[in-house]
Protein backbone atom coordinates (compact mmCIF):
# COMPACT_ATOMS: atom_id res chain seq x y z
CA UNK A 1 0.00 0.00 0.00
CA UNK A 2 1.22 3.65 -1.24
CA UNK A 3 0.06 6.75 0.42
CA UNK A 4 1.23 9.83 -0.77
CA UNK A 5 -0.49 12.81 1.10
CA UNK A 6 0.03 16.70 0.28
CA UNK A 7 3.91 16.15 -1.31
CA UNK A 8 5.60 19.36 -1.76
CA UNK A 9 9.02 19.16 -3.07
CA UNK A 10 10.55 22.53 -4.46
CA UNK A 11 14.15 23.17 -6.02
CA UNK A 12 17.06 26.08 -6.05
CA UNK A 13 17.69 27.15 -9.12
CA UNK A 14 20.44 29.84 -9.95
CA UNK A 15 19.35 31.98 -12.67
CA UNK A 16 21.33 34.76 -14.94
CA UNK A 17 20.81 36.37 -18.09
CA UNK A 18 23.64 35.93 -20.45
CA UNK A 19 27.10 38.32 -20.86
CA UNK A 20 29.78 38.57 -18.98
CA UNK A 21 28.73 40.74 -16.92
CA UNK A 22 26.08 38.78 -15.51
CA UNK A 23 28.62 35.82 -15.16
CA UNK A 24 31.02 38.34 -13.09
CA UNK A 25 28.03 39.44 -10.63
CA UNK A 26 26.68 36.01 -10.32
CA UNK A 27 30.80 34.96 -8.82
CA UNK A 28 29.51 37.27 -6.20
CA UNK A 29 25.94 37.15 -5.93
CA UNK A 30 23.53 34.78 -7.13
CA UNK A 31 19.98 34.57 -7.32
CA UNK A 32 18.19 31.88 -6.65
CA UNK A 33 14.91 30.89 -7.21
CA UNK A 34 12.56 28.34 -6.09
CA UNK A 35 10.76 25.70 -8.54
CA UNK A 36 8.37 23.68 -7.38
CA UNK A 37 8.82 20.37 -8.73
CA UNK A 38 5.78 18.73 -6.46
CA UNK A 39 2.90 21.05 -5.38
CA UNK A 40 0.22 19.44 -3.03
CA UNK A 41 0.31 15.54 -4.76
CA UNK A 42 -1.83 13.09 -3.55
CA UNK A 43 -2.93 9.46 -4.27
CA UNK A 44 -2.78 5.85 -2.89
CA UNK A 45 -1.85 2.80 -4.59
CA UNK A 46 -3.25 -0.69 -3.51
CA UNK A 47 -0.91 -3.39 -3.38
CA UNK A 48 -0.72 -5.74 -6.51
CA UNK A 49 -2.28 -2.80 -8.52
CA UNK A 50 -0.27 -0.95 -11.88
CA UNK A 51 -0.20 2.90 -12.16
CA UNK A 52 1.01 5.02 -15.15
CA UNK A 53 2.21 8.22 -14.14
CA UNK A 54 2.23 10.13 -16.76
CA UNK A 55 2.89 13.63 -18.18
CA UNK A 56 5.21 16.18 -20.02
CA UNK A 57 8.72 16.30 -19.39
CA UNK A 58 9.30 18.26 -16.06
CA UNK A 59 6.64 17.41 -14.84
CA UNK A 60 7.39 15.77 -11.87
CA UNK A 61 7.72 12.52 -12.42
CA UNK A 62 11.01 11.63 -11.40
CA UNK A 63 10.70 13.27 -7.87
CA UNK A 64 7.98 11.32 -6.89
CA UNK A 65 9.85 7.87 -7.80
CA UNK A 66 12.70 9.48 -5.96
CA UNK A 67 10.85 10.59 -3.22
CA UNK A 68 9.30 6.59 -3.09
CA UNK A 69 12.06 5.28 -3.56
CA UNK A 70 13.53 7.09 -0.16
CA UNK A 71 16.47 9.59 -2.42
CA UNK A 72 14.96 12.41 -1.87
CA UNK A 73 13.18 13.95 1.18
CA UNK A 74 10.05 16.57 0.48
CA UNK A 75 9.84 19.44 1.86
CA UNK A 76 6.49 19.21 3.29
CA UNK A 77 3.79 16.38 3.28
CA UNK A 78 3.12 12.83 4.49
CA UNK A 79 4.16 9.33 2.57
CA UNK A 80 3.56 5.86 3.66
CA UNK A 81 5.44 3.15 1.85
CA UNK A 82 4.14 -0.41 3.12
CA UNK A 83 3.86 1.68 6.77
CA UNK A 84 7.29 3.07 5.80
CA UNK A 85 8.06 6.41 5.55
CA UNK A 86 10.66 6.02 2.43
CA UNK A 87 13.29 8.57 3.37
CA UNK A 88 13.40 8.31 7.09
CA UNK A 89 14.93 5.02 7.45
CA UNK A 90 16.14 4.27 3.95
CA UNK A 91 17.84 1.06 4.61
CA UNK A 92 15.18 -0.78 5.73
CA UNK A 93 12.89 0.94 2.68
CA UNK A 94 14.79 0.31 -0.31
CA UNK A 95 15.67 -3.58 1.17
CA UNK A 96 12.10 -4.31 -0.16
CA UNK A 97 11.43 -2.04 -3.44
CA UNK A 98 13.00 -2.57 -6.44
CA UNK A 99 14.05 0.60 -8.48
CA UNK A 100 14.77 0.86 -12.64
CA UNK A 101 16.13 4.18 -13.66
CA UNK A 102 16.01 4.09 -17.61
CA UNK A 103 18.21 6.52 -18.29
CA UNK A 104 21.14 5.33 -15.90
CA UNK A 105 22.86 2.04 -15.52
CA UNK A 106 23.43 -0.01 -11.99
CA UNK A 107 25.21 -2.60 -13.77
CA UNK A 108 29.29 -2.77 -13.36
CA UNK A 109 30.37 -1.52 -16.79
CA UNK A 110 33.78 -3.64 -17.07
CA UNK A 111 32.28 -7.32 -15.71
CA UNK A 112 30.42 -9.62 -17.11
CA UNK A 113 26.32 -8.89 -16.19
CA UNK A 114 26.20 -11.63 -13.86
CA UNK A 115 29.24 -10.14 -11.50
CA UNK A 116 26.68 -7.49 -10.53
CA UNK A 117 24.05 -9.88 -10.21
CA UNK A 118 25.83 -11.92 -7.40
CA UNK A 119 27.09 -8.28 -6.09
CA UNK A 120 23.73 -7.38 -5.30
CA UNK A 121 22.80 -11.46 -3.96
CA UNK A 122 25.25 -10.36 -1.16
CA UNK A 123 24.21 -6.33 -0.70
CA UNK A 124 20.15 -7.18 -0.11
CA UNK A 125 21.90 -10.55 1.89
CA UNK A 126 19.44 -12.48 -0.77
CA UNK A 127 19.69 -16.45 0.61
CA UNK A 128 20.98 -18.59 -1.78
CA UNK A 129 18.27 -20.75 -2.81
CA UNK A 130 15.98 -17.45 -3.29
CA UNK A 131 18.30 -15.96 -5.22
CA UNK A 132 19.44 -18.95 -7.91
CA UNK A 133 15.64 -19.38 -8.23
CA UNK A 134 14.87 -15.65 -9.05
CA UNK A 135 18.23 -15.74 -11.07
CA UNK A 136 16.91 -18.46 -13.24
CA UNK A 137 13.65 -17.38 -13.52
CA UNK A 138 14.18 -14.08 -15.01
CA UNK A 139 17.54 -15.56 -16.97
CA UNK A 140 14.32 -17.79 -18.94
CA UNK A 141 11.74 -14.84 -18.84
CA UNK A 142 13.35 -12.06 -20.05
CA UNK A 143 15.72 -14.45 -22.03
CA UNK A 144 18.94 -13.76 -20.73
CA UNK A 145 20.65 -16.70 -21.52
CA UNK A 146 24.78 -15.96 -22.88
CA UNK A 147 23.82 -12.22 -22.29
CA UNK A 148 24.66 -12.35 -18.51
CA UNK A 149 27.73 -13.36 -19.06
CA UNK A 150 28.72 -10.99 -21.45
CA UNK A 151 30.27 -7.47 -19.95
CA UNK A 152 27.24 -4.65 -19.54
CA UNK A 153 29.86 -2.08 -22.21
CA UNK A 154 29.42 -4.55 -24.55
CA UNK A 155 25.47 -4.88 -24.12
CA UNK A 156 23.42 -3.40 -27.06
CA UNK A 157 20.59 -0.68 -24.71
CA UNK A 158 17.81 -3.40 -25.36
CA UNK A 159 19.43 -6.46 -23.94
CA UNK A 160 21.20 -4.29 -21.11
CA UNK A 161 17.78 -2.89 -20.19
CA UNK A 162 16.48 -6.41 -19.53
CA UNK A 163 19.18 -7.28 -17.30
CA UNK A 164 18.78 -3.58 -15.44
CA UNK A 165 14.89 -5.06 -15.03
CA UNK A 166 16.14 -8.46 -13.65
CA UNK A 167 18.80 -6.71 -11.35
CA UNK A 168 15.80 -4.94 -9.39
CA UNK A 169 14.07 -8.08 -8.81
CA UNK A 170 16.48 -10.70 -7.58
CA UNK A 171 15.41 -9.52 -3.94
CA UNK A 172 12.11 -10.48 -4.71
CA UNK A 173 10.88 -6.91 -4.18
CA UNK A 174 7.08 -6.47 -3.67
CA UNK A 175 7.14 -2.77 -5.46
CA UNK A 176 8.90 -2.17 -8.09
CA UNK A 177 9.15 1.45 -9.21
CA UNK A 178 9.98 1.54 -13.58
CA UNK A 179 10.89 5.16 -14.36
CA UNK A 180 11.04 5.09 -18.15
CA UNK A 181 12.22 1.40 -18.93
CA UNK A 182 11.34 1.02 -22.94
CA UNK A 183 12.76 4.63 -23.40
CA UNK A 184 15.38 4.05 -26.24
CA UNK A 185 14.37 0.31 -26.88
CA UNK A 186 13.24 -0.87 -30.26
CA UNK A 187 10.27 -2.41 -31.00
CA UNK A 188 10.98 -6.23 -29.96
CA UNK A 189 12.80 -5.34 -26.93
CA UNK A 190 9.88 -3.14 -25.83
CA UNK A 191 7.29 -5.67 -26.46
CA UNK A 192 9.50 -8.21 -24.40
CA UNK A 193 9.47 -6.07 -21.74
CA UNK A 194 5.93 -4.98 -21.57
CA UNK A 195 4.62 -8.87 -21.69
CA UNK A 196 7.23 -9.15 -19.10
CA UNK A 197 6.33 -6.83 -16.73
CA UNK A 198 2.31 -7.51 -17.40
CA UNK A 199 3.36 -11.20 -16.26
CA UNK A 200 5.40 -9.85 -12.87
CA UNK A 201 2.08 -8.40 -11.88
CA UNK A 202 0.17 -11.34 -12.52
CA UNK A 203 2.23 -13.73 -11.49
CA UNK A 204 4.23 -12.17 -8.48
CA UNK A 205 1.70 -9.80 -7.49
CA UNK A 206 4.37 -7.23 -7.40
CA UNK A 207 2.64 -3.45 -7.20
CA UNK A 208 4.22 -1.69 -10.32
CA UNK A 209 4.80 2.11 -10.90
CA UNK A 210 5.67 3.06 -14.31
CA UNK A 211 6.50 6.47 -16.03
CA UNK A 212 6.77 6.28 -19.84
CA UNK A 213 5.92 8.59 -22.46
CA UNK A 214 5.22 5.77 -24.57
CA UNK A 215 1.29 5.56 -24.60
CA UNK A 216 1.71 2.04 -25.83
CA UNK A 217 3.36 0.88 -22.77
CA UNK A 218 0.34 2.41 -20.92
CA UNK A 219 -2.14 0.52 -22.72
CA UNK A 220 -0.32 -2.86 -22.87
CA UNK A 221 0.83 -2.78 -18.67
CA UNK A 222 -1.53 -0.76 -16.77
CA UNK A 223 -5.60 -0.24 -16.04
CA UNK A 224 -4.84 3.25 -14.17
CA UNK A 225 -3.59 6.14 -15.10
CA UNK A 226 -2.18 9.28 -12.80
CA UNK A 227 -1.67 12.89 -14.57
CA UNK A 228 0.92 14.88 -13.71
CA UNK A 229 1.93 18.57 -14.98
CA UNK A 230 3.76 21.33 -13.76
CA UNK A 231 3.71 19.43 -10.21
CA UNK A 232 0.11 18.99 -9.41
CA UNK A 233 -2.13 15.71 -10.27
CA UNK A 234 -4.48 16.41 -12.54
CA UNK A 235 -6.21 12.86 -13.18
CA UNK A 236 -6.56 9.59 -11.20
CA UNK A 237 -8.57 7.58 -13.15
CA UNK A 238 -9.12 4.61 -15.34
CA UNK A 239 -7.76 4.64 -18.93
CA UNK A 240 -10.75 3.04 -21.05
CA UNK A 241 -12.92 5.85 -19.37
CA UNK A 242 -10.51 8.92 -20.98
CA UNK A 243 -9.60 7.18 -24.11
CA UNK A 244 -12.86 7.17 -25.36
CA UNK A 245 -12.36 5.61 -29.24
CA UNK A 246 -9.38 7.65 -30.62
CA UNK A 247 -6.09 6.37 -30.29
CA UNK A 248 -4.14 6.88 -27.61
CA UNK A 249 -1.24 9.40 -28.22
CA UNK A 250 -4.21 12.14 -29.81
CA UNK A 251 -6.31 11.22 -26.15
CA UNK A 252 -3.00 12.36 -24.31
CA UNK A 253 -2.46 15.07 -26.54
CA UNK A 254 -5.80 16.04 -26.07
CA UNK A 255 -5.52 15.99 -22.23
CA UNK A 256 -2.29 18.11 -21.96
CA UNK A 257 -3.98 20.47 -24.36
CA UNK A 258 -6.89 20.74 -22.11
CA UNK A 259 -4.88 21.14 -18.98
CA UNK A 260 -2.66 23.65 -20.34
CA UNK A 261 0.98 21.63 -19.85
CA UNK B 1 18.95 -16.54 20.67
CA UNK B 2 19.19 -12.90 20.37
CA UNK B 3 23.04 -13.26 20.41
CA UNK B 4 22.89 -15.54 17.58
CA UNK B 5 20.53 -13.64 15.47
CA UNK B 6 22.80 -10.71 16.27
CA UNK B 7 26.05 -11.64 14.90
CA UNK B 8 24.50 -13.29 12.13
CA UNK B 9 23.22 -9.82 11.10
CA UNK B 10 26.84 -8.60 11.50
CA UNK B 11 27.93 -11.32 9.53
CA UNK B 12 25.92 -10.24 6.66
CA UNK B 13 26.61 -6.74 7.01
CA UNK B 14 30.36 -7.27 6.28
CA UNK B 15 29.60 -9.44 3.67
CA UNK B 16 28.05 -6.75 2.10
CA UNK B 17 30.63 -4.86 1.83
CA UNK B 18 33.70 -7.49 1.61
CA UNK B 19 32.00 -8.69 -2.00
CA UNK B 20 31.63 -4.94 -3.05
CA UNK B 21 35.50 -5.24 -2.23
CA UNK B 22 36.02 -8.36 -3.97
CA UNK B 23 34.33 -7.33 -7.38
CA UNK B 24 36.27 -4.01 -7.76
CA UNK B 25 38.98 -5.81 -6.58
CA UNK B 26 39.07 -8.36 -9.49
CA UNK B 27 37.84 -5.35 -11.63
CA UNK B 28 41.14 -3.88 -10.85
CA UNK B 29 43.38 -6.67 -11.81
CA UNK B 30 42.17 -6.56 -14.94
CA UNK B 31 43.31 -3.37 -16.02
CA UNK B 32 46.67 -4.78 -17.67
CA UNK B 33 48.01 -2.28 -19.72
CA UNK B 34 47.54 0.75 -17.69
CA UNK B 35 49.51 -1.55 -14.74
CA UNK B 36 52.28 -1.82 -16.96
CA UNK B 37 52.48 2.05 -18.03
CA UNK B 38 52.37 2.40 -14.08
CA UNK B 39 55.18 0.59 -13.75
CA UNK B 40 57.49 2.42 -16.12
CA UNK B 41 56.70 5.53 -15.28
CA UNK B 42 57.39 4.65 -11.24
CA UNK B 43 60.48 2.80 -12.64
CA UNK B 44 61.80 6.33 -14.34
CA UNK B 45 60.48 8.29 -11.17
CA UNK B 46 62.26 6.82 -8.75
CA UNK B 47 65.69 6.74 -10.59
CA UNK B 48 65.26 10.04 -11.54
CA UNK B 49 64.66 11.27 -8.08
CA UNK B 50 67.23 9.03 -6.33
CA UNK B 51 70.02 10.48 -8.73
CA UNK B 52 68.68 14.28 -7.36
CA UNK B 53 69.27 12.87 -3.79
CA UNK B 54 72.52 11.26 -4.97
CA UNK B 55 73.58 14.62 -6.41
CA UNK B 56 72.55 16.57 -2.85
CA UNK B 57 74.01 14.20 -1.42
CA UNK B 58 77.72 14.49 -2.50
CA UNK B 59 77.37 18.07 -2.65
CA UNK B 60 77.18 18.21 1.07
CA UNK B 61 76.60 14.68 2.80
CA UNK B 62 76.64 16.51 6.22
CA UNK B 63 73.15 18.61 5.37
CA UNK B 64 71.69 15.30 4.41
CA UNK B 65 68.90 13.74 7.16
CA UNK B 66 68.75 10.53 6.27
CA UNK B 67 71.46 7.60 5.28
CA UNK B 68 71.50 7.34 1.64
CA UNK B 69 70.67 3.94 1.51
CA UNK B 70 67.73 4.61 3.92
CA UNK B 71 66.53 7.36 1.24
CA UNK B 72 66.91 5.03 -1.56
CA UNK B 73 64.79 2.22 0.42
CA UNK B 74 62.03 5.06 1.39
CA UNK B 75 62.28 6.21 -2.38
CA UNK B 76 61.69 2.30 -3.89
CA UNK B 77 59.02 1.18 -1.40
CA UNK B 78 57.33 4.83 -2.26
CA UNK B 79 57.70 3.66 -6.21
CA UNK B 80 56.06 0.08 -5.27
CA UNK B 81 53.28 1.48 -2.83
CA UNK B 82 52.60 4.53 -5.21
CA UNK B 83 48.87 2.98 -5.57
CA UNK B 84 48.22 3.01 -1.83
CA UNK B 85 48.97 6.54 -1.12
CA UNK B 86 48.36 8.78 -4.10
CA UNK B 87 46.19 11.01 -3.10
CA UNK B 88 44.85 12.14 -6.47
CA UNK B 89 44.57 8.30 -6.94
CA UNK B 90 40.54 8.87 -6.80
CA UNK B 91 37.92 7.36 -8.42
CA UNK B 92 36.43 9.53 -11.45
CA UNK B 93 33.72 7.07 -11.23
CA UNK B 94 32.52 8.32 -7.91
CA UNK B 95 32.72 12.02 -8.75
CA UNK B 96 30.28 10.97 -11.80
CA UNK B 97 28.10 9.98 -10.07
CA UNK B 98 27.50 12.72 -7.76
CA UNK B 99 27.80 15.16 -10.58
CA UNK B 100 25.55 13.17 -13.22
CA UNK B 101 23.13 11.33 -10.63
CA UNK B 102 23.98 7.52 -11.11
CA UNK B 103 24.36 7.92 -7.18
CA UNK B 104 20.47 7.04 -7.33
CA UNK B 105 20.72 4.13 -8.29
CA UNK B 106 23.37 3.52 -4.73
CA UNK B 107 21.29 5.31 -2.54
CA UNK B 108 18.38 2.39 -3.56
CA UNK B 109 20.73 -0.27 -2.17
CA UNK B 110 20.67 -1.22 1.29
CA UNK B 111 23.73 0.31 2.09
CA UNK B 112 25.68 3.10 3.58
CA UNK B 113 27.16 4.90 1.13
CA UNK B 114 30.47 6.02 3.33
CA UNK B 115 31.05 2.65 4.14
CA UNK B 116 30.66 1.54 0.45
CA UNK B 117 32.65 3.63 -1.34
CA UNK B 118 35.36 3.28 2.10
CA UNK B 119 35.21 -0.61 0.54
CA UNK B 120 35.51 0.66 -3.09
CA UNK B 121 38.90 2.66 -2.12
CA UNK B 122 40.19 0.18 -0.14
CA UNK B 123 40.15 -2.47 -3.17
CA UNK B 124 40.55 -0.07 -5.57
CA UNK B 125 44.28 0.65 -3.88
CA UNK B 126 45.18 -2.38 -3.23
CA UNK B 127 44.66 -4.09 -6.68
CA UNK B 128 46.57 -1.57 -8.52
CA UNK B 129 49.28 -1.59 -5.37
CA UNK B 130 49.27 -5.86 -6.12
CA UNK B 131 49.65 -5.60 -9.59
CA UNK B 132 52.46 -2.99 -9.51
CA UNK B 133 54.90 -3.45 -6.16
CA UNK B 134 56.35 -6.91 -7.13
CA UNK B 135 58.33 -6.11 -10.32
CA UNK B 136 59.52 -2.68 -8.95
CA UNK B 137 60.48 -4.30 -5.58
CA UNK B 138 62.54 -7.46 -7.51
CA UNK B 139 64.22 -5.02 -9.72
CA UNK B 140 64.88 -2.31 -6.76
CA UNK B 141 66.40 -5.35 -4.63
CA UNK B 142 68.94 -6.07 -7.10
CA UNK B 143 70.25 -2.81 -8.17
CA UNK B 144 74.35 -1.51 -7.11
CA UNK B 145 75.16 -0.25 -3.74
CA UNK B 146 73.83 2.62 -2.44
CA UNK B 147 70.66 2.89 -4.77
CA UNK B 148 69.14 -0.44 -4.43
CA UNK B 149 66.39 -1.20 -1.32
CA UNK B 150 67.53 -2.67 1.51
CA UNK B 151 65.85 -5.02 3.69
CA UNK B 152 64.61 -3.99 7.29
CA UNK B 153 67.06 -4.10 9.96
CA UNK B 154 64.89 -6.77 11.37
CA UNK B 155 61.26 -8.90 11.46
CA UNK B 156 59.79 -6.37 14.07
CA UNK B 157 60.72 -3.42 12.10
CA UNK B 158 59.32 -5.19 9.23
CA UNK B 159 55.83 -6.35 11.01
CA UNK B 160 55.92 -2.60 12.51
CA UNK B 161 56.17 -1.35 8.24
CA UNK B 162 53.33 -4.12 7.53
CA UNK B 163 50.78 -2.57 10.11
CA UNK B 164 52.10 1.35 9.34
CA UNK B 165 51.18 0.55 5.75
CA UNK B 166 47.86 -0.53 6.35
CA UNK B 167 46.91 2.38 8.40
CA UNK B 168 48.26 4.87 6.44
CA UNK B 169 46.42 3.58 3.36
CA UNK B 170 42.97 3.78 5.74
CA UNK B 171 44.18 7.54 6.56
CA UNK B 172 44.42 8.49 2.75
CA UNK B 173 40.77 6.58 2.20
CA UNK B 174 39.43 8.65 4.90
CA UNK B 175 41.03 11.78 3.74
CA UNK B 176 39.66 10.79 0.31
CA UNK B 177 36.46 10.42 1.09
CA UNK B 178 36.40 13.87 3.13
CA UNK B 179 36.73 15.06 -0.88
CA UNK B 180 33.95 12.78 -2.18
CA UNK B 181 31.69 14.09 0.43
CA UNK B 182 32.17 17.83 -0.01
CA UNK B 183 31.75 17.23 -3.85
CA UNK B 184 28.23 16.87 -3.04
CA UNK B 185 28.30 20.16 -1.95
CA UNK B 186 29.57 22.07 -5.13
CA UNK B 187 29.08 22.04 -8.95
CA UNK B 188 32.52 21.03 -10.36
CA UNK B 189 34.43 18.91 -8.03
CA UNK B 190 37.91 19.66 -10.09
CA UNK B 191 39.42 22.28 -8.17
CA UNK B 192 38.71 21.04 -4.89
CA UNK B 193 40.55 17.93 -6.09
CA UNK B 194 43.48 19.82 -7.26
CA UNK B 195 43.69 21.52 -4.17
CA UNK B 196 43.56 18.60 -2.07
CA UNK B 197 46.00 16.78 -3.88
CA UNK B 198 48.70 19.30 -4.32
CA UNK B 199 48.37 19.85 -0.90
CA UNK B 200 48.80 16.41 0.06
CA UNK B 201 51.82 15.87 -1.96
CA UNK B 202 53.82 18.48 -0.73
CA UNK B 203 52.91 17.57 2.96
CA UNK B 204 52.53 14.29 2.43
CA UNK B 205 56.42 13.68 1.95
CA UNK B 206 56.37 12.88 -2.06
CA UNK B 207 57.87 15.65 -3.37
CA UNK B 208 60.36 15.53 -0.56
CA UNK B 209 61.00 13.48 2.15
CA UNK B 210 59.89 15.10 5.37
CA UNK B 211 62.83 15.06 7.05
CA UNK B 212 64.38 16.99 4.44
CA UNK B 213 61.83 19.99 5.45
CA UNK B 214 63.40 22.93 7.95
CA UNK B 215 63.15 21.29 11.16
CA UNK B 216 60.57 23.47 12.66
CA UNK B 217 58.25 23.00 9.66
CA UNK B 218 58.90 19.55 10.09
CA UNK B 219 57.43 19.61 14.07
CA UNK B 220 54.08 20.83 12.46
CA UNK B 221 54.04 18.44 9.14
CA UNK B 222 54.45 15.62 11.60
CA UNK B 223 51.47 16.12 13.26
CA UNK B 224 48.91 16.65 10.50
CA UNK B 225 46.83 14.10 9.02
CA UNK B 226 49.13 13.86 5.95
CA UNK B 227 52.08 12.63 7.64
CA UNK B 228 50.05 9.76 8.55
CA UNK B 229 49.89 8.61 5.50
CA UNK B 230 53.06 7.10 3.78
CA UNK B 231 56.00 8.98 5.48
CA UNK B 232 55.22 6.53 8.73
CA UNK B 233 55.57 2.99 6.97
CA UNK B 234 58.48 4.45 4.93
CA UNK B 235 60.40 5.88 7.67
CA UNK B 236 59.92 2.97 9.72
CA UNK B 237 60.92 0.40 6.80
CA UNK B 238 64.24 2.05 6.08
CA UNK B 239 64.42 2.21 9.84
CA UNK B 240 64.20 6.27 9.95
CA UNK B 241 62.25 6.06 13.22
CA UNK B 242 62.01 2.90 15.46
CA UNK B 243 61.27 2.42 18.90
CA UNK B 244 58.75 4.33 21.02
CA UNK B 245 59.00 6.70 18.36
CA UNK B 246 57.84 4.68 15.64
CA UNK B 247 54.66 3.67 18.45
CA UNK B 248 53.72 6.92 18.91
CA UNK B 249 53.49 8.08 15.08
CA UNK B 250 51.36 4.50 14.50
CA UNK B 251 49.39 5.81 17.37
CA UNK B 252 49.04 9.33 15.58
CA UNK B 253 47.66 7.52 12.76
CA UNK B 254 45.23 5.80 14.41
CA UNK B 255 43.92 8.92 16.39
CA UNK B 256 43.64 10.40 12.46
CA UNK B 257 41.62 7.50 11.36
CA UNK B 258 39.34 7.77 13.75
CA UNK B 259 38.90 11.71 13.44
CA UNK B 260 38.86 11.43 9.39
CA UNK B 261 36.19 8.59 9.36
CA UNK B 262 34.03 10.25 12.08
CA UNK B 263 34.31 13.93 9.84
CA UNK B 264 33.37 12.37 6.63
CA UNK B 265 30.91 10.22 7.81
CA UNK B 266 29.22 13.21 9.33
CA UNK B 267 29.45 15.50 6.47
CA UNK B 268 28.13 12.44 4.49
CA UNK B 269 24.87 12.35 6.93
CA UNK B 270 24.00 15.95 5.60
CA UNK B 271 25.00 15.52 2.34
CA UNK B 272 21.92 12.70 2.35
CA UNK B 273 19.39 14.78 3.90
CA UNK B 274 20.18 17.99 1.19
CA UNK B 275 21.28 16.24 -1.67
CA UNK B 276 19.48 17.16 -5.18
CA UNK B 277 19.25 14.80 -7.78
CA UNK B 278 18.75 16.42 -10.91
CA UNK B 279 16.95 15.25 -14.44
CA UNK B 280 16.14 11.88 -16.03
Amino acid sequence: MIEMKNIRKTYRVARRNAGFGEVLKSFFHRDYETVTALDDVSFSIRDGETVGYIGPNGAGKSTTIKILSGILTPDSGECLVDGRVPWKNRIDHVAKIGVVFGQRSQLWWDVPVVDSFELLKDIYSIPPDIYSRNKDELTELLDLGEIIRTPARQLSLGQRMRCEIAASLLHSPSILFLDEPTIGLDAVSKIAVREFIVRLNRERKTTIILTTHDMQDIEAITKRIILIGKGKILLDGDISDISGSGDIDHTVAELYRTYEI
Amino acid sequence: MIEVTDFARFLSRWKKYISFFRLRFSMGLQYRTAALAGIATQFVWGFMEINVFYAFNQSDPAAFPMGFEQLASYIWMQQAFLALFMTWFMETEIFDSIMDGNICYELCRPIDIYDMWFARSVANRTSRALLRCVPILIVAFFLPAPYALTLPPDALTFLRFIAAMVLGMTVTVAMCMLVYMLSFFTVSPQGLRIIFAMTAELFQGIVIPIPFFPPRVQKILELLPFASMENVPLRIYSGHISGGEAVRAMLLQVFWIVALVAIGKLICGSAMKKVTLQGG
